[in-house]
């Protein structure tokens, strides 16, 4: 494979593959992007990389013909053209990989991957067996084992990440737009997602890649563009950046501490879990949290750490054990108890559980605090919309009205409403599940300090987290769960990186 | 990518991969239970005619078969159509009101003109449905409203036009040509003519929406608007197809009706509109689209047309009838929520990387 010769391409007269030029955005009130340009070469990677909200999604759009810029122009070959639409991006030879995978559910796999360009035999009829062969091809490229006859409704994240792959893929596109693709997929499958990346780039296609994750993006890129709300930032090549000058342009300001832990010297005991047991879920998971301390719960994905916090809110009964809030039992299966308690659950997967999408970010926000209404009976509900606008200000969510739908913010804004919505129920304990999954690094850090700031405030917090430096980084105490059982207890000072993982794969290596 | 690398230009050459054995097995099992969808209807439906010969064994004679193909034949039509619309997430209540309306129009076209061919007043009643349907599906498309509230009110509407242009008159068999009229009732090989007419829509639409770009996209439309919109498909055009040919099959099932009836007022058709939905839902279209047939459709209208004739031979009271058909939509709904829900089971755990 040729490898993409960054400085010959810089410096030739070659025009870019594709070139955005000074392009804005507006919705409403709301300057989504302003006067943002680059340029994609063919051969290159490169990666738009900026905080929630900076506008790579917007230009991602744009690029996909779902929006038309109000200002400036996208340029394919040196000419202008007008993408009115996804189809005539298509047909410009672009192809996009959402963030969210858009599927058919009720179809075939191999319907997915053609919709619209199925192949035709006689009389323009589809040739099912072509289209399914063609599929099959497309896994076996990308390595996966996807029967292409099966609808794709029931498919695991990941596995509908990779139709999408295989349908960007079968487009023939010459400029391939990659919105957080990454996401669901595991190590190798974003491996060979890179693999069939680079062989793209090798036979000359532009690959545009927008990603949190600082590592994929030195891996595979050659160039960045960093984005700041709304606005060009810089474009760079790769190999003259590091990460710290990186999270420097997406932030606008150096952040000091990803994790500003602050000291607190815990009070009394608050939450306490005892032999909790669910079948073939988890077993005799027991312990206990204090006022203003932060534990962690870590472990691979699928251990039952989500499980076992649902089962403490009341989500999901369990078979065995006890859950007390200040030495008071809480009754099984019930979350309006668990609230009534002071306790509050910030779920993993905020579209589903976390947030009522089609209503205004005012009612997501205040939500949980009807019952707090009731309870305290003097709350009016132009002090709810107060204290709606109050949090979405203090956690800096940026939107256009109160009363506009949760689904127009993007995804970290989302997560930030989610927490608006727990923390304005003043909880005693806070749950958080993955707080910071797929949100940047600006993001990252405000939800840190939050979460710092409240367990100096007394909240005892339970974070479950993935992500082995927040883990580190937060927790007071670290907790690792290994299929379903606690397998090892860390203080502070003793939790490194290998003694978690140790523990989290289940190899007894600590001491 | 440049072109010829592709796999997608290998699409042409037909050459189908050895299956592999193993991993399949879950999944061809809820490919399965899709095709038993028809298999289901069909099922029912050879039961009751079962019991009902068992009962009186006129029932599976020539003339019995004849009658309740015949009267099955309008639905059918209806439908289909219905199915074409259902099927993109949207419904067409007003396919009672086209159908009497094309009914009247064609009356009226035999009392203008008695010397018209028929295969031209066919034509024109086709014509005239699916003009009503192109109202339904601008409508639909431009107002950015549901269907359900769109042509529900367009059943008023249309009906309204109806009853405005009758002026209370009613047209009767005496004013249409008898070749008109014995195509209602005549037979092909044994065959009843209207049953035949049906037969063929169904098979043409049934490859239409099996086997054709547009006709999939519908399902696709059904199936998850926002993804279909990105995938580039033209939405609107495609919902205002299926509007338009709902609409023109409801204008074909107003001329055979003209021709089968005879007896025309301003009234024909009315609260047809239900049957056709419930013959598609116990036919196994899902009513919030994405999935279905038209041949499922097709079975439901046949079943629905002999639950009519066979309470009758069994000599139940009629008052049952609806209570039946009520049932059975029932039935076909939880029978539908049971399957997918067994199917999601199945499919769920199955990853890229299990065997």
């Amino acid at each position: 494979m040729k490898h993409f010769n960054l400085e010959a391409a810089l410096d030739s007269d070659v025009a870019p593959l594709l070139k955005v030029r000074d392009v804005a955005k507006s919705f409403g009130a709301v300057a989504a992007v302003r006067g943002v340009s680059f340029g994609l070469y063919g051969g290159e990677a490169h990666a738009l990389v900026g905080e929630n909200g900076a506008g790579k999604s917007t230009i991602v759009k744009m690029l996909a013909g779902v929006h038309q810029p109000d200002a400036g122009a996208i340029t394919i070959d040196g000419a202008d053209v007008t993408l009115g639409g996804p189809a005539e991006a298509q047909a410009a030879g672009i192809a996009v990989i959402y963030q969210e995978p858009t599927l058919f559910p009720d179809l075939s796999v191999a319907e997915n991957i053609f919709m619209g360009r199925q192949p035709r035999s006689r009389f323009g009829r589809i040739d099912h067996a072509a289209m399914k062969a063609a599929t099959k091809r497309l896994f076996d490229r990308l390595g996966v084992r996807i029967d292409p006859d099966r609808p794709a409704r029931g498919l695991s994240i990941a596995d509908q990440q990779l139709v999408e792959i295989a349908k960007a893929l079968s487009t023939d596109a010459r400029i391939l737009v990659m919105d957080e693709p990454t996401a669901a997929l595991s190590g190798v499958e974003v491996e060979r997602l890179f693999a069939v990346a680079r062989t793209l780039c090798g036979q000359g296609a532009a690959v545009l890649f927008i990603s949190h994750r600082f590592d994929e993006v030195f891996s595979l890129c050659q160039r960045v563009t960093v984005m700041r709300d709304g606005v060009w930032v810089a474009t760079e090549p790769v190999a003259d950046l590091t990460v710290d000058t990186l999270v420097r342009y997406m932030v606008g300001r150096d952040v000091s501490a990803l994790y500003p832990k602050e000291d607190v010297e815990p009070g009394d005991v608050v939450l306490e879990v005892d032999g909790l047991s669910r079948h073939g879920v988890f077993e005799r998971v027991g312990f206990s949290v204090r006022h203003g301390e932060i534990v962690a719960l870590a472990g691979l994905v699928g251990a039952g750490r989500s499980e076992v916090v649902r089962a403490v809110f009341g989500i999901d009964r369990y078979d065995d054990g006890e859950v007390r809030v200040n030495g008071k039992r809480l009754p099984n299966g019930s979350p309006r108890a668990a609230m009534a308690a002071g306790i509050a659950l910030v779920p993993e997967d905020r579209r589903q559980q976390g947030l009522v999408m089609e209503l205004s970010i005012e009612r997501n926000a205040t939500l949980t605090r009807l019952g707090t209404l009731t309870r305290l009976g003097m709350l009016t509900g132009h002090g709810e919309r107060n204290a709606a606008g109050d949090w979405a200000e203090r956690l800096r969510v940026k939107y256009e009205r109160l009363s506009d739908a949760v689904s127009t913010l993007s995804g970290g804004n989302q997560q930030k409403v989610v927490l608006a919505k727990w923390l304005a129920t003043a909880p005693t304990v806070l749950i958080v599940d993955e707080p910071t999954r797929g949100i940047d690094v600006g993001t990252k850090a405000e939800v840190h300090r939050l979460l710092s700031g409240l367990a100096a405030q007394g909240v005892a917090v339970v974070m479950v987290s993935s992500e082995l430096p927040e883990v580190l980084g937060m927790a007071d105490r670290v907790l690792v769960m290994h299929e379903g059982r606690i397998t090892a207890e860390l203080d502070r000072d003793d939790a490194t990186e290998e003694a978690v993982m140790f523990a989290a794969t289940g190899e007894e290596a600590v001491a | 990518m440049k072109t010829g690398t592709t796999p997608v230009a290998a699409g042409q050459q037909a050459t189908p991969a050895a299956e592999p054995g193993a991993g399949n097995g879950r999944t061809r099992f809820a490919q399965r239970l899709w095709v038993v969808r028809e298999i289901g209807i069909a099922a029912a439906l050879g039961l009751l005619v079962l019991v009902t010969a068992i009962d009186s064994p006129g029932f599976l004679s020539a003339p019995s078969i004849r009658d309740v193909l015949l009267g099955a034949s309008i639905l059918v039509i209806l439908a289909v159509g219905q199915t074409v619309v259902i099927v993109s997430r949207n419904i067409d209540l007003s396919v009672g009101s086209v159908l009497g309306l094309v009914a009247f129009a064609t009356g009226k076209l035999f009392l203008a003109a008695p010397g018209t061919p028929i295969v031209l007043a066919i034509l024109a009643g086709i014509g005239l449905g699916a003009v009503c349907g192109a109202i339904n599906g601008v409508l639909v498309a431009a107002a950015r409203v549901p269907a359900l509230v769109i042509t529900l009110g367009m059943l008023y509407v249309y009906r309204g036009v109806d009853h405005l242009w009758a002026k209370g008159q009613q047209i009767n068999a005496a004013d249409m040509p008898a070749s008109f009229l014995s195509m209602g009732t005549s037979t092909l090989l044994g065959i009843p003519v209207l049953a035949l007419i049906a037969l063929a829509v169904v098979l043409v639409a049934g490859t239409y929406l099996h086997s054709y770009r547009s006709g999939r996209e519908l399902y696709a439309i059904g199936s998850e608007p926002s993804a279909a919109r990105l995938s580039g498909i033209p939405v609107g055009r495609r919902v205002f197809g299926a509007f338009v040919v709902c609409g023109g099959m409801a204008g074909l099932a107003g001329a055979l009706y003209a021709a089968r009836y005879g007896t025309i007022d301003a009234t024909v058709g009315t609260g047809l509109e239900l049957e056709v939905v419930a013959a598609a839902v116990v036919g196994g279209v899902a009513i919030f689209g994405g999935s279905g047939s038209v041949y499922g459709a097709a079975l439901g209208a046949l079943l629905l047309t002999t639950i009519g004739t066979s309470l009758a031979v069994l000599r139940i009271d009629p008052f049952w009838q609806q209570a039946v058909v009520g049932g059975l939509i029932l039935a076909a709904i939880g029978l539908d929520r049971l399957l997918a829900l067994r199917v999601a089971n199945r499919l769920k755990g199955r990853s890229s990387h299990g065997a």
